[in-house]
């Protein structure tokens, strides 16, 4: 139904582009729509789980950062200033093309994305709940240890569930920008949303309907994430 | 109870408390008063080491606990401190913020935290709010739900840091009240205030701080009608 219709109006797109002279044909790749919105699945699971597994370790990251224990503060500054002051596509490139070389595991794209990607959105995470765990107010901290709670305890209970709050729209924001450099797993050939419209395009020697249309897929996914992101922002101000 | 002695205290170049020696006694309710900015807080703070002395002891029972290795968090669940902001976490329901010590500290079961919890609520009037998130609360209320709270570690002394001063007028007696039922109960107690006829009527001893120094040290008899020191005539001058 929804896929006769879509053929439809690219059919009329079609016409239109003869009509103008331009030489477009989305109804050509009307058969492809399903191989590449089989994308959607991967690009999601790529991105929720980099993201999942970027917050937990952003959030160590920045408790580091936050030490007394200068060591541990060192290191993680450093490890921000690495991920951030390379390009990401450089950091997939070593991870996926010299695993390999230097283990010798032949690291699936797929993972070798997610590792990439969780260790780089750990980065700016880390500096994001860094800045939350700093707008906490200094009195929340003392009437914890007046209280007699150790360290760990009130970083758990009561700061870091403060600065998350806090922060959560600057979290949503990494997500989304996440999600669109997702796309770079294509470069080592994950089976992801960017990669499947490039291999209908390569496939049909076409190549603005398919981007188009992959481009169209993103477009709706940010725009959701954004939508849901305002509504609970919204939501959770109005409980304060 | 609790001693200094020669107890001092800078901010970088700033002398905040200069050979601060006094005692508080088991059972004794000292008030202490002085101009803004006399080191007031911070000689408050320094009795929980929420401020690190410069130099100086503290002693807590005998202990001193300045000297490194001490158990300071042990030693903090023994004395109960309550902020002029409050410093409720908002996070928790208010029976959440009475029973987090007892739970997280004292490893009592949540029947029993909560049994405790209920008790102290009801004490300062506020059972029928254990459900409700502080933000949702007055501010005398928040600051009775902050000395239950403190209340509930079952401390052997209370720390007062100017407990009335956010406080709306008509919200003051309130909270003086819930303290007056303290002192009748025997709690040694150590209460940074500008109300004066409340430290009159419930002070053993009136410590007057002025520029980081112990301008004064007696019963509040003699401070309020016939004062050593020229400063303290010039404050009573200016409050009463
Ligand atoms: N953490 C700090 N760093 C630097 N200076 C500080 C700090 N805390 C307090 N001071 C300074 O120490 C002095 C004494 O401050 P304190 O808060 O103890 O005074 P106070 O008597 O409690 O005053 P108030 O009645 O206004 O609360 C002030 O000059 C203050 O600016
Ligand atoms: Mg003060």
């Amino acid at each position: 139904m929804v896929l006769d219709f879509v053929e439809l109006s690219l059919r009329d797109y079609a016409l239109l582009g003869q009509a103008t002279g331009l030489n477009l044909d989305f109804s050509k790749i009307v058969p492809n729509i399903p191989f590449m919105l089989q994308g959607v699945g991967v690009t999601l699971a790529f991105t929720i789980v980099s993201a999942l597994i970027g917050f937990a370790w952003g959030t160590i990251l920045s408790v580091f950062k936050i030490s007394t224990f200068k060591p541990l503060k060192w290191f993680a500054d450093f490890y921000t200033s690495i991920f951030r002051g390379t390009p990401l596509i450089l950091q997939l490139a070593i991870i996926y093309f010299s695993t390999p070389q230097l283990i010798g595991y032949a690291i699936p794209p797929f993972q070798a994305g997610v590792i990439t990607f969780s260790l780089n959105s750990a980065a700016y995470s880390s500096e994001t709940i860094r800045g939350g765990i700093l707008a906490v107010d200094k009195g929340q901290r003392e009437a914890a240890m007046t209280l007699g709670v150790a360290y760990p305890l009130m970083m758990w209970d009561i700061i870091l569930p403060q600065a998350f709050k806090n922060i959560l729209p600057a979290l949503v924001n990494e997500s989304i920008a996440l999600l669109k450099d997702s796309s770079l797993v294509s470069t080592v050939g994950a089976l992801d949303l960017m990669r499947r419209g490039q291999i209908v395009a390569a496939e049909k020697f076409i190549y603005f309907e398919p981007l188009i249309f992959v481009g169209l897929v993103y477009y709706v996914m940010v725009m959701t994430l954004t939508w849901v992101a305002q509504r609970f922002e919204r939501r959770m101000r109005a409980s304060d | 109870m609790i001693r200094t002695e020669f107890l001092c205290k800078s901010f970088g170049r700033l002398d905040v408390l200069k050979d601060i020696s006094t005692e508080i006694k088991k059972g004794e309710v000292v008030a202490i008063i002085g101009p803004s900015g006399g080191g007031k807080s911070t000689f408050l703070r320094c009795l929980n080491l929420l401020e690190v002395p410069t130099r100086g002891r503290v002693y807590v029972d005998n202990v001193d606990i300045t000297t490194p290795g001490v158990d300071i968090k042990k030693i903090r669940q023994n004395m109960g401190m309550v902020f002029q902001h409050f410093n409720l976490f908002p996070h928790k329901t208010v029976l959440e913020n009475v029973t987090y010590g007892p739970c997280k500290v004292k490893h009592l079961s949540k029947a029993d935290a909560e049994k405790l919890g209920l008790d102290l609520l009801s004490k300062v009037g506020l059972e029928q709010k254990a459900g409700v998130y502080p933000s949702r609360l007055s501010g005398g209320q928040k600051q009775r739900v902050a000395i239950a709270r403190a209340l509930a570690m079952q401390p052997e002394v209370m720390l007062f840091d100017e407990p009335t001063s956010a406080l709306d007028p008509e919200m003051v007696k309130e909270v003086l009240d819930v303290m007056k039922e303290l002192v009748r109960s025997g709690m040694t107690m150590a209460i940074v205030t500008h109300e004066m006829g409340f430290a009159r009527e419930v002070a053993n001893r009136i410590l007057f701080l002025d520029s980081g120094r112990l301008a004064e040290d007696a019963p509040p008899d003699i401070f309020f009608t016939n004062p050593r020191s020229e400063r303290a005539c010039q404050f009573l001058e200016k409050v009463l």
